[in-house]
């Protein structure tokens, strides 16, 4: 097991130093940082300045050394926008995109499931096609005009829900959250559903092919020939054997809702990390933008490395296998 | 080898005409599918000749009047033109700006599309015929990229290089190469162990020849289907990112930019100015999903032969 | 419990698939019956109708099938026409199933433990530690050596053999009437296939179980039923104590099927084949459906045979059997 995790580990550590240098490379080869950096009306001798204070006239393997030493500091730079820390601006941002992440997420789940069992279980009934219609639905419109949509109906036409930002927060454990106000969820849940669609479509076909595959497998029959309940058969018997590809592809797919927040986060006005890449990226924030793609290649690697985990904890077979290796 | 020693074995070159009419039948038996070609084609016509149907060009600052801005569909112009779909907040058609939407939005689509599949399928087939060390380099690289979403990639890219189209074909390329190198080598690998590849290979053809004109028309299936699915992925993540304002410039409005503007009138009841241009983004990616869809259905008993 | 009903009668079943191409009359007028402690062997081929049957008594025939007809009296209650709540209070509890197939029936994300505790508890009020005290004892009867380390264990951890003295063990928990066994041991190795029979036999007569063993192996309920009956194309076409059978079979099917089994009382004369296939039971034409392949065919045979008993114990539907071998 250990030898499993150590392997992982160190394949996660190697994925997250070449997006390092792929980051860093991208910013400061591909693009000019001296564009990228210094107010073009600035003149010569402040840009000079500039380029001195900033290393730039240094050689780039040079550079990326002081990069990285001071990414381990966990210093990324200053955003010239904001004057702060970029990190720090990404991490005060980070709640409010965790936060809208886990209630996409927690939504996916939650109607995903018993839909695709539903469909699943009576798939030729109408119901079962409407949900599939509605899943390709789901995964063909695009993301931000579902939350056009949503706007327009539920805060223009109706007047039921706020359409942008976060509303009341209160603090828990010393992060500010949404979800624990009235207000606050109110606010979270127009982007939440928006966020949340994709993948839940994603969990509904996913659920529903799994159950149609395990319904006919004799180990189910076997359960009702013991006299089991329907409920007992289905809740137990079938959704813990779904649940090893649906946790596996929810937990690769957390990192694309982080991604696609981006998204919904412009839309509906919420301020997270994802609002600030955009805005950094229309004002050319450089060190934000690095601070951001680093701290979101570690949340992948790092997501990648859980799933792995939980996957052989549900799967008593993987986790044989584990051990052997 | 064992080629060389029975020889007639039938190459699968190319289509005859009969498989092509069975094909056609099988696609056009399903009346939605039929629908969705239809409109399909619809849009492309629309999106080809904009400039000759529109009702007015939205671009020329000469048709265009400001006095005529936010107004609702089907009123009647300062000079006395109906905007069927109303106009924007500088006055322009919202129609005409749609048919010129469709023609960027799809051209992009279709571009990048196109580039990638030349790209992807080409490494992909490299990755298959080769092999060895060659074959899992290349592989990695897939898999490391595609445990990326799309979207995070193309804004890795956009922050690099900046607005633009040829910015936005270079991200779309970026983000779609990889599903086309993947599919061409899943079932490129699998006509490579066929008897006449060996065959061409025992009569000494030249890689490039065996590559080109013997494996890839017979990957060409699931590359259809990748095609549609892929395309009408890049139209949408297209105007996503131009939604988002780092897509297109200003001066290349597609449909996503076209929404984008409308957006802030949205608030005010102004709904028409983002809604029609979302309902032709919307039925353009529907369609060329249901299109690949059916696609995907009758192609996929031919895989399995 | 006290009457003296058979355990199980079944009379004219008939389970019928209605399948977009037509129907199929899986099992079609079946019936037999069987005593307390008393063991039944249902012999065909695959396709025949026998695993069908098995379903159709416990209520779980999966649509397109339907039990479309007949009576199925268990321990004289009819239980053809009960409603699903009774249905699911009878299976697993008074009438128990083994399938086929051991590395398929167990749940592969389940532990043992939850797979028998849920058995017990789905038919019984007792607490959890008592569920288990039952399971553990169940796999100690099946003789899985330290049955409490096992329980905790998962379904791949154990071998075929173990897996299906698993199954068993869950069949006994709720210490059923009746039992039916689905060709049990047709995917075990020859010596735990006796084993496990030498087990099913001392349970039965034991506890006064009755057993319904399917089988396509007329060697294998040999010396293990009590009396056999040969299903053939959804129908039984003979029925008869074992050795009477075995010995004499009156039906030219029953005939082919023993000439073809391979013995050393046979060795070096070629082995007996019956000509043809099983007929598909999609749109079957009337009369005997083994009349194509039959030695004795007569034009009489274009009609269905009705069962006689052209020898007495032995239940036959042939217009043509071979009674003079018998008599």
């Amino acid at each position: 097991m250990s030898a499993f995790v150590i392997r992982r580990l160190m394949q996660s550590i190697a994925v997250v130093m070449v997006m390092s240098l792929i980051v860093f490379f991208g910013v400061n080869i591909v693009g000019d940082p001296v564009d990228m950096l210094i107010n073009p009306e600035a003149d010569q001798a402040d840009i000079e300045a500039a380029i001195k204070a900033l290393g730039l006239d240094r050689p780039a393997h040079e550079q990326y050394w002081y990069f990285l030493v001071n990414a381990f500091k966990g210093d990324l730079g200053s955003s010239f926008i904001f004057g702060q820390p970029a990190l720090q601006l990404i991490v005060q941002r980070m709640p409010a995109t965790l936060e809208l992440a886990f209630s996409a997420l927690f939504l996916s789940v939650l109607f995903g499931i018993p839909l695709g069992v539903y469909a699943g279980l009576r798939p030729d009934t109408l119901t079962a096609k409407t949900i599939m219609s509605g899943s390709i639905l789901g995964f063909s419109l695009p993301t931000f005009w579902v939350g056009l949509m949503m706007i327009m109906v539920f805060a223009v036409m109706l007047g039921w829900l706020p359409s942008t930002g976060r509303g009341e927060t209160v603090l828990l454990f010393g992060v500010p959250v949404s979800f624990l106000t009235l207000d606050g969820l109110r606010h979270l849940l127009l982007p939440a559903v928006n966020l949340a669609l994709f993948k839940m479509s994603l969990v509904t076909r996913l659920a529903r092919a799994g159950t149609r595959e395990v319904v006919h497998q004799d180990y189910i029959k076997f359960a009702r020939a013991k006299g089991l309940s329907p409920r007992r058969v289905v809740l137990v018997h079938v959704l813990k054997n779904i649940m090893i590809p649906v946790v596996t592809v929810i937990g690769l797919e957390f990192g694309g809702l982080i991604a696609f927040s981006v998204v919904t986060e412009s839309v509906f006005a919420w301020p997270g990390m994802g609002k600030l890449i955009i805005e950094s990226i229309q004002n050319l924030d450089r060190p934000v933008i690095v601070a951001y793609l680093m701290i979101t290649v570690l949340m992948f690697v790092f997501i990648n490395l859980v799933v792995d985990v939980l996957y052989s904890v549900l799967d008593p077979r993987v986790r044989l296998r584990d051990m052997r290796a | 080898m064992s080629a060389l020693t029975e020889p007639g074995v039938p190459g699968r070159v190319g289509e005859s005409d009969s498989p092509l009419r069975r094909f056609l039948a099988d696609f056009f038996e399903s009346r939605v599918a039929t629908a969705a070609f239809a409109v399909l084609l619809g849009i492309v016509f629309i999106a080809l000749f904009a400039p000759w149907i529109s009702p007015t060009n939205p671009y020329d600052l000469a048709t265009v009047d400001i006095l005529d801005n936010r107004l609702p569909p089907g009123s009647e112009g300062f000079t006395g033109q109906i905007f069927w779909l109303g106009t924007d907040g500088a006055g322009r058609d919202v129609l005409s700006a749609i048919f010129y939407g469709l023609r960027t939005s799809l051209a992009v689509g279709v571009m990048s599309g196109v580039i990638a599949m030349f790209i992807g399928s080409s490494i992909g087939l490299v990755a298959a015929y080769f092999g060895g060390r060659t074959d899992t380099l290349i592989m990695r690289v897939v898999d490391v990229q595609l445990s990326f979403p799309a979207i995070l990639v193309a804004l890795v890219l956009l922050a690099l290089l900046g607005k633009g189209v040829d910015k936005i074909i270079i991200a779309l390329v970026a983000v779609q190469w990889a599903y086309y190198a993947r599919t061409v080598r899943a079932s490129a690998l699998v006509e490579r162990s066929k008897e006449y590849v060996e065959a061409a290979a025992c009569l000494a053809l030249g890689h490039r020849r065996i590559l080109f004109r013997h494996v890839l028309p017979n990957c060409l299936p699931p590359l259809i289907v990748v095609v549609t699915v892929q395309t009408a992925h890049a139209i949408s993540l297209e105007a996503t990112l131009s939604f988002l304002g780092i897509g297109l410039p200003i001066t290349e409005p597609s449909l996503g930019l076209l929404i984008a503007n409308g957006f802030e009138y949205m608030l005010s009841q102004k709904y028409w100015i983002s809604i029609y241009p979302g309902i032709a983004l919307l039925v353009t990616i529907v369609t060329i999903n249901l299109v690949g869809d059916q696609l995907r259905d009758v192609l996929n008993p031919r895989l399995q032969r | 419990m006290g009457t003296d009903a058979p355990a199980l009668k079944v009379e004219n079943l008939e389970t019928h698939f209605f399948t977009k191409a037509g129907v199929v009359k899986a099992v079609d007028g079946v019936g037999f019956s069987v005593e307390r402690a008393q063991i039944l062997g249902l012999v065909g081929e695959s396709g025949s109708g026998k695993s069908v049957t098995g379903f159709s008594i416990l209520g779980l025939v999966d649509p397109p099938g339907r039990v479309v007809g007949g009576r199925i009296e268990f321990m004289g209650e009819d239980i053809a026409n009960a409603d699903e709540a009774r249905m699911q209070s009878l299976r697993g509890n008074r009438i128990a199933m083994i399938f086929q197939d051991p590395m398929m029936t167990l749940n592969p994300v389940l532990r043992i433990e939850t797979q028998m505790v849920e058995t017990v508890l789905a038919h019984r009020k007792v607490d959890r530690a008592a569920a288990r005290a039952r399971a553990r004892d169940a796999l100690g009867q099946v003789g899985i050596p330290s049955p409490d380390e096992r329980l905790a264990a998962y379904p791949h951890q154990f071998s075929g053999g173990m897996r299906q003295r698993v199954a068993i063990a869950i069949a006994l928990l709720n210490d059923p009437d009746l039992i039916i066994a689905d060709e049990p041991t047709t995917a075990l190795d020859v010596t735990i296939q006796a084993q496990i029979l030498h087990e099913a036999q001392k349970l039965c007569r034991e506890r006064g179980t009755a057993m319904i063993w399917i089988t396509h192996d007329l060697t294998v309920i040999a010396g293990l039923a009590d009396k056999v009956s040969v299903m053939y194309a959804g129908r039984i076409v003979e029925a008869g104590a074992i050795d009477d059978v075995l010995d004499h079979p009156v039906h030219p099917y029953t005939k082919g099927l023993i000439g073809s089994v391979p013995s050393r009382n046979k060795r070096g004369a070629p082995l007996y084949q019956i000509p043809g296939m099983t007929p598909a039971l999609l749109n079957l034409a009337p009369g005997c459906a083994f009349r194509e392949r039959c030695p004795r065919a007569a034009p009489a045979c274009l009609e269905q045979p009705a069962p006689s008993e052209p020898v007495p114990g032995r239940s036959v539907r042939c217009f043509r059997p071979y009674v003079e071998a018998a008599s």
